[in-house]
C-alpha cells in the first residue's frame, strides 16, 4: 500500500470510526433523540426528501444564490486584485482594510442590504459577495507578487502583446495561487449564505434548517445539516483533488 | 575610451555606440557606460566585470528589453528600439522555463507563438531537444528536472527560434562547477553548429576564458570596457582547453584588468 493510499484509509477509518461512535450513542439512548437522531437516521430522512422533492426548491434556491455569489467574487475579486496590483500607491492604502476585512460582522449590515436591493435573494448574494471576494482578491494579488519577473522579460523577448502575456505566462504562471482563491471564494459564499438564510431568510437550506429548529422538526433539520455537510465536503474535495494534480504536474506537494 | 571595434561597422552584427544606462529615481543611479562595442557576426564574446557593473543592464539594452538613457543601439544595421529585434534569443540567469507546460511544450513555446506550422515545430522542437540531450524528458514538466536540465529547456527554447543573436544572462549562475564545465561545451557545440553570435554575461572568469573568442572586462559601476582580451582559441574547442598553458594566462590577464575595479565595487582601495 503506498503511503498516500495509508493516509486516504486512515482518515476513513476515522470519519467512519467516529460516525459509528455517534450511531452507536445515539442507539443506546447515550445521546438523547432530541439532542441529536442517529446518523442512519439522518441519512435516511435525507434520501426521502430527496425522493420526494421536498428538499428540492430550498437547495436550488441556495444553489442559485452561491453560485451567482460565487461567480461575481471570482470575476470582481480577480478584476480588483489585478487594478490593486497594478496601483502600489492604491494597494498600499488598501492593505489595512484587506488585512482586517475579516474582523467585520458583516451580517449587521444586512437591512441596508435590504433596503438597496429589496426583500429578495439580493441582499444575501451580496452578503456572499462580500465575504468571498476579498478571499479572490487577495489570492489573485499574491498569485501576481508571485510571478517571476523574468517572466515579464521572456513575454518580451517573445514579442508578446499585453494581452498576450496575461493568457500565455501570467495566469498560467498564477494559476496554482487562483486556484486557492476560486476554493476560498466558494468556502465563503457558501457560508456567507448559509449563515445569512440561517438568521435573515425566508428560503433557502438555511432557512430550512432554522425553520426545522424552531418547529423541533429534529429529523428534518439534521437531514439538512447532513446535505449542506455532503455538499461543503464534496465540492471542496473535488476542487481538492484537481488542485492536488495540478500541483502534482507543477512539482509542489 | 576608442570602441572595442572590430574595426569595420559595416559587417559588425550588433554595435553599441555611447550607450548609457541612468536609472532615474530621488537619487539617479549611473549604471552604464558611455560605452561603445561591435560584435562580428559568428563570435563568442563573454562580458565579466564587479557585481553590481551593469553587465545585466548591458544585456538588457542590447536586447531592447531597457532603452538607454543615451546612444545607440543597432542589430543588423537596423536600430533597436523598444522591443526586441526579431533574431535575438535571450537567456536569463533565473529559471524561466514554464512550470505548467512539458519540456516539449516549452520548446515549442516561441514556434506556436511565430504561427509556424505544426509539421516545422515538431521537426524543429525535436531537433532542439535532441540536440540538448532531453529526449528522454520531452514530457516531463520542469518540477521534475534538475537546475541543470530546465537550464537547457530554455536554451533550447531559445534555439528553436534559431536566434542569429543568442545572448545569454549568467545562464549557468545557480549550477555547480561540474554542470557549468559540461553546459559550457554544449554551448560551444551550440555556437559552432548554428553559427549564431553569442554574447554571454558571466561573473566566472575561467568560464569567460574558455568559452569566448573576445572576452570584454567591465569596470565598477559606471560600467564600461576596460579591457577586451582575445582569446585566440581554435573554433572547435570545448572544456579540456582549460590544460592549455595559455587558459592561464588570460584568466590572470582578466583577473589582473578586473581585480582592481572589483576591490572599488567593494569599497577598498586596490594594492
Amino acid at each position: 500500500m503506498t503511503r498516500a493510499r495509508s493516509i486516504i484509509t486512515t482518515r476513513l477509518v476515522l470519519i467512519a470510526g467516529a460516525i459509528g461512535l455517534v450511531e452507536l450513542l445515539c442507539r443506546l439512548g447515550i445521546i438523547k433523540p432530541l439532542t441529536m437522531i442517529a446518523p442512519s437516521q439522518m441519512a435516511f430522512e435525507l434520501a426521502r426528501m430527496i425522493a420526494s422533492g421536498e428538499i428540492a426548491a430550498p437547495a436550488a434556491y441556495t444553489f442559485m444564490e452561491v453560485g451567482t455569489a460565487f461567480a461575481i467574487s471570482v470575476v470582481a475579486g480577480a478584476a480588483l486584485g489585478a487594478l490593486v496590483h497594478a496601483q502600489p500607491r492604491l494597494r498600499r492604502a488598501l492593505d489595512p482594510v484587506l488585512a482586517s476585512w475579516y474582523a467585520v460582522p458583516f451580517f449587521v449590515f444586512y437591512p441596508l442590504l435590504v433596503a438597496l436591493f429589496g426583500l429578495n435573494a439580493l441582499p444575501l448574494i451580496a452578503i456572499g459577495v462580500i465575504f468571498a471576494a476579498p478571499a479572490m482578491m487577495l489570492s489573485t494579488l499574491t498569485g501576481l507578487d508571485r510571478v517571476p519577473r523574468v517572466m515579464r522579460k521572456v513575454a518580451r523577448v517573445h514579442r508578446l502583446s499585453r494581452v498576450q502575456e496575461v493568457r500565455l505566462i501570467t495566469l498560467p504562471s498564477a494559476a496554482p495561487h487562483l486556484f486557492t482563491g476560486l476554493k476560498l471564494a466558494f468556502a465563503y459564499s457558501f457560508i456567507g449564505i448559509i449563515a445569512g438564510e440561517f438568521i435573515l431568510s425566508g428560503g433557502g437550506l438555511g432557512y430550512g434548517i432554522a425553520y426545522a429548529y424552531e418547529s423541533f422538526e429534529n429529523r428534518k433539520m439534521y437531514a439538512l445539516m447532513l446535505f449542506v455537510l455532503l455538499i461543503a465536503t464534496g465540492v471542496n474535495g473535488a476542487l481538492h483533488v484537481w488542485d492536488g494534480r495540478l500541483a502534482r504536474r507543477r512539482g509542489r506537494t | 575610451m576608442r570602441p572595442l571595434s572590430i574595426g569595420d561597422e559595416q559587417i559588425a552584427h550588433a554595435t553599441l555606440r555611447g550607450v548609457t544606462r541612468v536609472y532615474p529615481g530621488v537619487t539617479p543611479v549611473h549604471a552604464l557606460g558611455p560605452l561603445d562595442l561591435d560584435l562580428a557576426r559568428g563570435e563568442f564574446f563573454s562580458v565579466v566585470g564587479p557585481s553590481g557593473c551593469g553587465k545585466s543592464t548591458l544585456l538588457d539594452v542590447l536586447a531592447g528589453l531597457s532603452p538607454p538613457t543615451a546612444g545607440k543601439i543597432s542589430f543588423e544595421g537596423k536600430p533597436v528600439v523598444g522591443e526586441v529585434p526579431d533574431g535575438i534569443g535571450v537567456v536569463f540567469q533565473e529559471d524561466a522555463s514554464f512550470p505548467w507546460l512539458t519540456v516539449r511544450d516549452n520548446v515549442a513555446f516561441g514556434l506556436r507563438r511565430a504561427g509556424a506550422e505544426p509539421a516545422e515545430i515538431a521537426r524543429r522542437v525535436a531537433y532542439a531537444i535532441g540536440f540538448m540531450g532531453l529526449d528522454d524528458f520531452a514530457e516531463a514538466y520542469p518540477a521534475q528536472l534538475s537546475g541543470g536540465m530546465r537550464q537547457r529547456v530554455c536554451i533550447a527554447r531559445t534555439l528553436v527560434l534559431q536566434p542569429r543573436l543568442i545572448l545569454l544572462d549568467e545562464p549557468f549562475g545557480a549550477l555547480d562547477q561540474q554542470t557549468r564545465l559540461l553546459m559550457g561545451d554544449e554551448l560551444l557545440r551550440l555556437w559552432r553548429e548554428t553559427g549564431s553570435t553569442i554574447l554571454l554575461i558571466t561573473h566566472a572568469l575561467d568560464e569567460a576564458a574558455l568559452l569566448s573568442d573576445r572576452v570584454g572586462v567591465m569596470s565598477a559601476r559606471p560600467g564600461r570596457f576596460i579591457d577586451l582580451v582575445s582569446t585566440g582559441w581554435e573554433r572547435d574547442r570545448d572544456s579540456r582547453i582549460a590544460s592549455d598553458p595559455g587558459f592561464g594566462a588570460i584568466t590572470a590577464r582578466l583577473w589582473a584588468a578586473l581585480r582592481p575595479e572589483s576591490m572599488k565595487a567593494m569599497g577598498r582601495t586596490a594594492s
